[in-house]
């Protein structure tokens, strides 16, 4: 018989706040956490605005022992601080009997920043003579500097398995630990594979999510040169708009999402509460291109089919879709129309724009609030999911207010909305084609 | 759950000691050392001048013509994966599109897009240094001082739009899936060194539990750049002390190892139904049927000295492929040649074959081809592989001198013929604490 997989914790750590209850209601008024940016000054980049953690200490969440993470990353101090939450509220902390070898880290961990001003400060001792003129690079002097101003820690952290590595020390798990960089669908293909591993009997348990801040001044290059993000500085409060006509690419936003998964037996036996079942997961490439994505929304199509079929699902059953919704003009438009291509007559449009009340399924981007947590963005919109489960009601997509002709769904625009929500997709969609999808259901 | 078996079809690699499976194994028969002065830039600044890079190719060669101007946005990290998934899928006898439309084949493919998966470990892809310190360096102020606001108002514009997509880590997958039009289940593992072990690991389960038939992974990363060798140098893990003797300086589980040695390579292998491999005739190197995963919970940074997380990634390999220890015919520790990761690891292989680990066969291709990172597993896995399919084992490169502590039976000269039956490859990662293991062996005719 196939183990089921369910989910017995969650925490997170977003721009709306630190706790999974307060964020929510903020969420479901409504509520944006964007702001200027103030982590560096960015007041001369194309984009000057982000959504930023505030207020954010790792003793608040671990006391003493966030002493052990010093120098730890703002990645894997965000991961330490969700996981910490989930943990508890899973029940772990009391659970003596458990067997390490079998609880692991599935996560989809970003990058850690490149450690900037000292990176700065030898690049340009390589490119300059002494005079101070431009020259090509001279590694030999670029090395000089880089040995005597970098710094070992921060170089360790840069690597994405860093979080996990914390996580497993933090928690004393000993079972498989692993993290997947996809991109803006990573934490949604660590939630995926690690529930294949509960399933396959690699494990009983997982600490899985993901965690990402690119914050930082060369995140906000790469970025800003692919023009992915929005610039509007003067109205930032307002910037992110998916699937408005208004959109001009995505906010920039930093965080956590850890949710516990258990095989549902386990759980069971040691009265865990369980909050839904993880049910379904699609992960496909498309194959397409590098910089685009397939005009049909190819690979998107395939991957909520597959999470749909794995689920033994179809589109009648499935309430509320937590769409990628990134805010760019062509993701916002291919994941409409792939949304369309999958559920077919089960999409219709808001009853103010002529569409019924009730019977359709609902789509959502709360990137619209926190911005694009990236790597991060999945684990903290499959939270939203189990909470809508519970709650009964869709966050939803806030500075919403010009029909899109390309994208005529129902985003559930600028108020949250009650309906009994049975089960729920999340999308994430990454750069170069990777498409992950997860289907959660109330558990029963 | 339904369990499929899974066989290895196809084995690409790029290392210093040869590009292609059997330049590779040639390479690793003939005693040679791909560990030399690195040429690819001036390495007299650093204290170490020393790795492995690969032999020159192009790119060229290994994509369609219509795919050339994409290189431009390619890493080095990500064309060592791109080489690899052309030897990996040529030697598989798999006709992709790749192979199609570069005229090697007239069609159409034998195996279904929708069903071809990808699982690519990948490292932390290091900049282009020059490209990006040549970019920074013109946002400096008057006193020659680097300037975030002249850098955010024109600096940035001194990159290409694309820059960025040249080192997100899923770029290898990503690149290797369009070529070859893989539109199956795709990852990208980033966990330093255990990356490969982990990528095949995963898709040999999801090839087991049906959701593709073929996958395409491994591992590949380009250590032998400037800030690829200042970091680990930093942590003190890069052997600084061998410049003037490179063939030497990668000396795995030896009484006076120094450090390890850096290096460039990938490998990517083919992993399939066994039913699939048989209904198209397909060369079977091998079956995988085993895999396990730990992780270390005392430190992200060092590991512990017992080899715990090592041992158990050992282990549980060990149960999944309902194969004891003492039924086991090779072991392919990995060996980086760091005193404290050496030490452990050979405390864990000790702890799980017991009396029994100085007898068996052992091999490791850390003496020849260093460390590249996140290729570096599957470099051995293939060595493994094809040692389990010819029944040779391989001479392990600087291990005459071992240590006391590390009891493996490591062939020193000549290649050694012997029957294999089970072999087991194991790999860790040299920051964070994962660890994972593999068990292949013989299928019978």
């Amino acid at each position: 018989m196939e183990r089921r997989v369910v989910i017995t914790g969650m925490g997170w750590v977003t721009p709306l706040g630190l706790d999974i209850e307060s964020v929510w209601k903020r969420m479901l008024a409504g509520e944006s956490g964007i702001g200027p940016t103030t982590l560096f000054d960015a007041s001369a980049f194309p984009t000057s605005f982000s959504a930023q953690v505030k207020d954010f200490d790792l003793s608040d969440f671990l006391g003493a022992d966030a002493a052990r993470h010093e120098g730890a990353s703002r990645n894997s101090r965000f991961a330490l601080a969700a996981a910490a939450r989930a943990w508890r509220a899973a029940g772990l902390d009391d659970h003596a009997q458990l067997d390490r070898t079998r609880v692991g880290v599935y996560l989809g961990g970003g990058e850690g920043p490149l450690d900037f001003f000292p990176f700065a400060e030898a690049a340009l001792a390589g490119c300059r003579n002494e005079r101070g003129e431009l020259m090509p690079l001279d590694t030999v002097r670029w090395a000089e500097t880089a040995l005597r101003v970098l710094n070992q820690t921060n170089e360790l952290e840069q690597d994405p398995n860093l979080a996990g590595g914390h996580l497993a020390v933090q928690f004393r798990v000993e079972g498989p630990n692993i993290n997947t960089l996809t991109a803006c669908a990573a934490s949604t293909q660590a939630i995926g594979e690690a529930t294949r591993l509960i399933q396959y009997g690699d494990a009983d348990v997982m600490i899985s999510g993901g965690t990402h801040s690119m914050i930082h001044p060369l995140g906000v290059t790469g970025f800003s040169r692919l023009t992915a993000l929005s610039t509007r500085n003067d109205t930032c409060l307002t910037a992110s708009r998916p699937f408005d006509r208004t959109r001009d690419g995505f906010v920039l936003g930093e965080g956590s999402g850890i949710l516990i998964l258990e095989e549902l037996e386990h759980a069971k036996r040691r009265g865990a509460r369980i909050l839904a079942e993880i049910v379904g997961y699609g992960s496909t490439a498309d194959a397409f291109r590098i910089t685009d994505i397939h005009e049909e929304g190819r690979g998107a199509i395939a991957a909520m089919q597959r999470a749909l079929q794995s689920a033994g699902m179809s589109p009648k059953d499935i309430d509320y879709i937590s769409a990628h919704g990134t805010g760019t003009e062509e993701n916002d438009k291919i994941e409409s129309l792939a949304i369309r291509g999958v559920f077919g007559d089960r999409v219709g449009l808001p009853p103010y724009q002529g569409g019924t009340q009730g019977g359709h399924v609902l789509i959502s981007s709360i990137k619209s609030m926190v911005g694009h947590l990236i790597a991060a963005a999945g684990a903290v919109e499959l939270i939203t999911c189990v909470l809508a489960i519970r709650d009964g009601i869709v966050p939803p997509t806030i500075n919403y207010s010009t029909p899109d002709p390309n994208c005529s769904l129902d985003y559930v625009p600028n108020a949250a909305r009650r309906i009994p929500v049975r089960a729920c997709l999340s999308n994430s969609f990454g750069f170069g084609g990777q498409n992950d999808t997860l289907a959660v259901k109330a558990f029963a | 759950m339904n369990r499929r078996r899974v066989v290895i079809t196809g084995l690409g690699v790029a290392t210093p000691i040869g590009i292609g499976i059997d330049a590779f194994w040639d390479g690793l028969l003939q005693k040679r050392c791909g560990i030399r002065r690195v040429e690819a830039f001036d390495p007299s600044g650093l204290p170490v001048q020393i790795a492995g890079e690969l032999p020159a190719f192009q790119l060229g060669d290994y994509i369609p013509k219509s795919y050339r101007k994409s290189a431009k946005v390619m890493a080095r990290d990500i064309m060592i994966a791109v080489l690899c998934a052309y030897h990996a899928v040529t030697d598989a006898k798999l006709v992709t599109k790749c192979i199609i439309e570069r005229g090697e084949h007239p069609g159409p493919t034998n195996v279904d897009s929708t069903r071809f998966g990808a699982n690519i470990g990948a490292g932390l892809i290091c900049a282009d240094l020059s490209e990006l310190a040549g970019a920074l360096s013109t946002a400096a102020d008057e006193q020659g001082r680097f300037d975030l606001r002249r850098w955010g108002a024109e600096g940035i514009n001194n990159l290409t739009p694309l820059w960025l997509l040249k080192f997100l880590p899923n770029m290898l997958a990503c690149h290797v899936t369009i070529v070859h039009d893989a539109q199956a289940p795709s990852n990208t593992i980033t966990c330093c060194e255990a990356s490969s072990h982990l990528a095949i690991g995963e898709a040999y389960r999801t090839i087991a539990r049906g959701d593709a038939d073929v996958c395409i992974c491994g591992g590949a990363e380009s250590k032998t750049n400037p800030m690829a060798m200042t970091r680990p140098h930093l942590f003190g893990r890069v052997n600084t002390s061998d410049n003037d003797r490179p063939e030497r300086a990668s000396r795995p589980f030896a009484a006076d190892r120094a450090g390890s040695v850096l290096s460039d390579g990938g490998g990517l292998v083919i992993l399939e139904a066994l039913e699939h491999a048989r209904a198209r005739g397909a060369k079977i190197y091998g079956e995988i049927v085993g895999f396990g995963a730990g992780s270390s919970a005392s430190s992200w940074s060092a590991p512990d000295p017992s080899g715990r997380a090592i041992a158990i990634a050992l282990r549980k390999a060990l149960a999944d492929a309902e194969t004891p220890a003492d039924r086991v015919d090779l072991l392919a520790p990995f060996g980086t040649g760091t005193r404290n990761y050496d030490a452990a690891e050979a405390a864990a292989w000790n702890e799980v074959f017991g009396s029994r680990l100085s007898e068996i066969p052992a091999m490791t291709t850390r003496g020849a081809i260093g460390v590249n990172g996140a290729g570096t597993g599957a470099i051995d896995f293939a060595a493994t592989v094809t040692a389990l399919a010819r029944n040779t084992i391989p001479p392990s490169l600087n291990t005459s001198n071992p240590d006391p502590a590390s009891r493996f039976r490591f062939v020193q000269d000549d290649p050694k013929d012997a029957r294999i039956t089970h072999a087991v490859t194991v790999s860790y990662a040299l920051a964070g604490g994962q660890t994972a293991a593999l068990v292949v062996r013989k299928v019978e005719e």
